[in-house]
């Protein structure tokens, strides 16, 4: 076989050998042919204008009704090869679209990154895993110098870059408040109210605030309609759903949230989480929370950062396991 | 999965609307463009049964804060019924049965 060019001659040739023999070498030579000119970019009405050119040369003696059909045809293939070049210019453009969405989601990490902080006393674990490439979870440990750990689980709703964008607008909203106005309680209740003036009608933030006091062990928290997480009371070795009912923060101006406390012990344990986790799913089948808490049971004698990848990766490895939200989990364990 | 939607206009400006499959990113579009301009008709009255609604996720829920806010707008209401157990635990822990009008006497099976 010559290698083919994309010239009328060649075509010629090509179809006068398909004309002849009807043998596949040529048809296969046809496909190549149509394949190369994709490549150049030739439209589909610039093809049957050579296959016209072609035919008319090997074909003096062409019917006018033949003839006025190829033209009729041509002026019909002109709408395809418009609709061609729109979808390569479309093609190219998600290409960019694509890489520019990888640069932000990169940015949003860097944007957000929180360092899990070293704290005496307690045991920290914390591992957040995007469904998709911009992570709608959001957590976040404040610790100041007066003795405080705050901690922020959220959720943005409504997915996708809107959402990872109103995550940052959360995270420096709170960075940007005076520590008088840390309690749960308040935090959420101003959080609230930035996200309501700011975001759309259908998007809202799902949040957890802790506040935790390493002179008096006493957690102070608030819940914007989160997952609720669970608590471990070590001294009766029973796992107890954390409670704390709020409104989702972004829906109403003027909510208000109750604020709850837990006096830690010993070997307690705070587990918090996103609704990812329990809306996992393995084929058709939800997991249920208490078979979470179960997988959790089983890794959480170990450290706080170990278990908490250990419950990940548990899931992970289950077939046919599909992750359709983002996924965090944090363990706070109490081992002083 | 997919979302199957059936409108009834049992008198003027009072819709029932019958919901049946899941509500999910996918399908939330699709109910947001079929409940909204029932929700901007002004002093209409709108109940969504959710009687075979197997599964939401949170996007559903993102769908209905929107439908409340655009009937607040228009003077009409807003009700919810037949939820089932799963999908109505997600409108308790999100605070979201506070604000909007779920008839629990109308229970949802299994």
């Amino acid at each position: 076989m010559k290698p083919l060019k994309l010239d009328v001659k060649s075509y010629q040739e090509l179809l006068k050998q398909y004309i002849v023999s009807e043998d596949e070498t040529s048809l296969y030579q046809a496909e190549q042919f149509s394949k190369m000119s994709m490549q150049q970019k030739i439209s589909p009405e610039e093809i049957i204008d050579v296959h016209i050119q072609a035919l008319k040369e090997l074909y003096p003696d062409l019917p006018a009704e033949i003839d006025a059909s190829l033209d009729f045809l041509m002026e019909t293939m002109i709408s395809y090869g418009l609709a061609y070049q729109e979808f390569q210019s479309l093609r190219e453009k998600q290409v960019e679209l694509q890489s520019e969405i990888s640069v932000a989601a990169s940015m949003q990490q860097s944007l957000l990154s929180t360092t899990k902080p070293n704290v005496k006393g307690i045991d920290i674990g914390a591992i957040s895993v995007p469904a998709n490439q911009m992570n709608g979870d959001y957590y976040h440990f404040v610790n100041d110098d007066a003795g405080y750990l705050g901690i922020a689980i959220a959720d943005v709703i409504g997915k996708g870059i809107p959402a990872a964008l109103a995550m940052s607008m959360i995270k420096y909203s709170m960075d940007s408040f005076r520590e008088t106005q840390r309690n749960p309680k308040t935090v959420l209740e101003n959080l609230n109210r930035v996200v309501e003036r700011n975001v759309d009608s259908s998007m809202f933030i799902t949040m957890y605030y802790g506040l935790f006091n390493l002179n008096t062990n006493l957690l102070q928290f608030s819940s914007a309609g989160h997952e609720p997480g669970f608590y471990y009371n070590a001294s009766k070795d029973e796992f107890f759903d954390i409670e704390g009912n709020g409104l989702v923060l972004g829906v109403m101006n003027n909510a208000s949230y109750e604020q709850y406390e837990i006096q830690m012990e010993k070997d307690d344990i705070v587990i918090l989480l996103t609704d990812g986790v329990t809306e996992c799913r393995i084929g058709d089948r939800f997991i249920e929370r208490e078979e979470i808490l179960e997988v959790i049971k089983e890794y959480i004698h170990l450290p706080a950062q170990e278990a908490v990848e250990s419950v990940y990766k548990y899931f992970e490895k289950l077939q046919d396991f599909h992750l359709r939200d983002d996924f965090t989990l944090i363990f706070l364990k109490k081992n002083v | 999965m997919n979302l199957d939607i059936k409108i009834e206009e049992e008198k003027d400006l009072t819709y029932e609307v019958f919901l049946a499959g899941e509500i999910d990113a996918y399908t939330a579009p699709k109910l947001k463009d079929a409940l909204m301009p029932l929700a901007e008709k002004d002093n209409a009255s709108i109940t969504v049964d959710l009687n075979r609604v197997n599964y939401m996720d949170s996007t559903g829920l993102g769908v209905f804060i929107s439908i409340l806010k655009a009937t607040k707008e228009h003077n009409s209401d807003l009700k919810l019924v037949s939820l089932q157990d799963r999908v109505k635990r997600l409108f308790e822990i999100t605070g979201l049965d506070s604000i909007i009008l779920i008839d629990s006497t109308v229970q949802g099976g299994n």
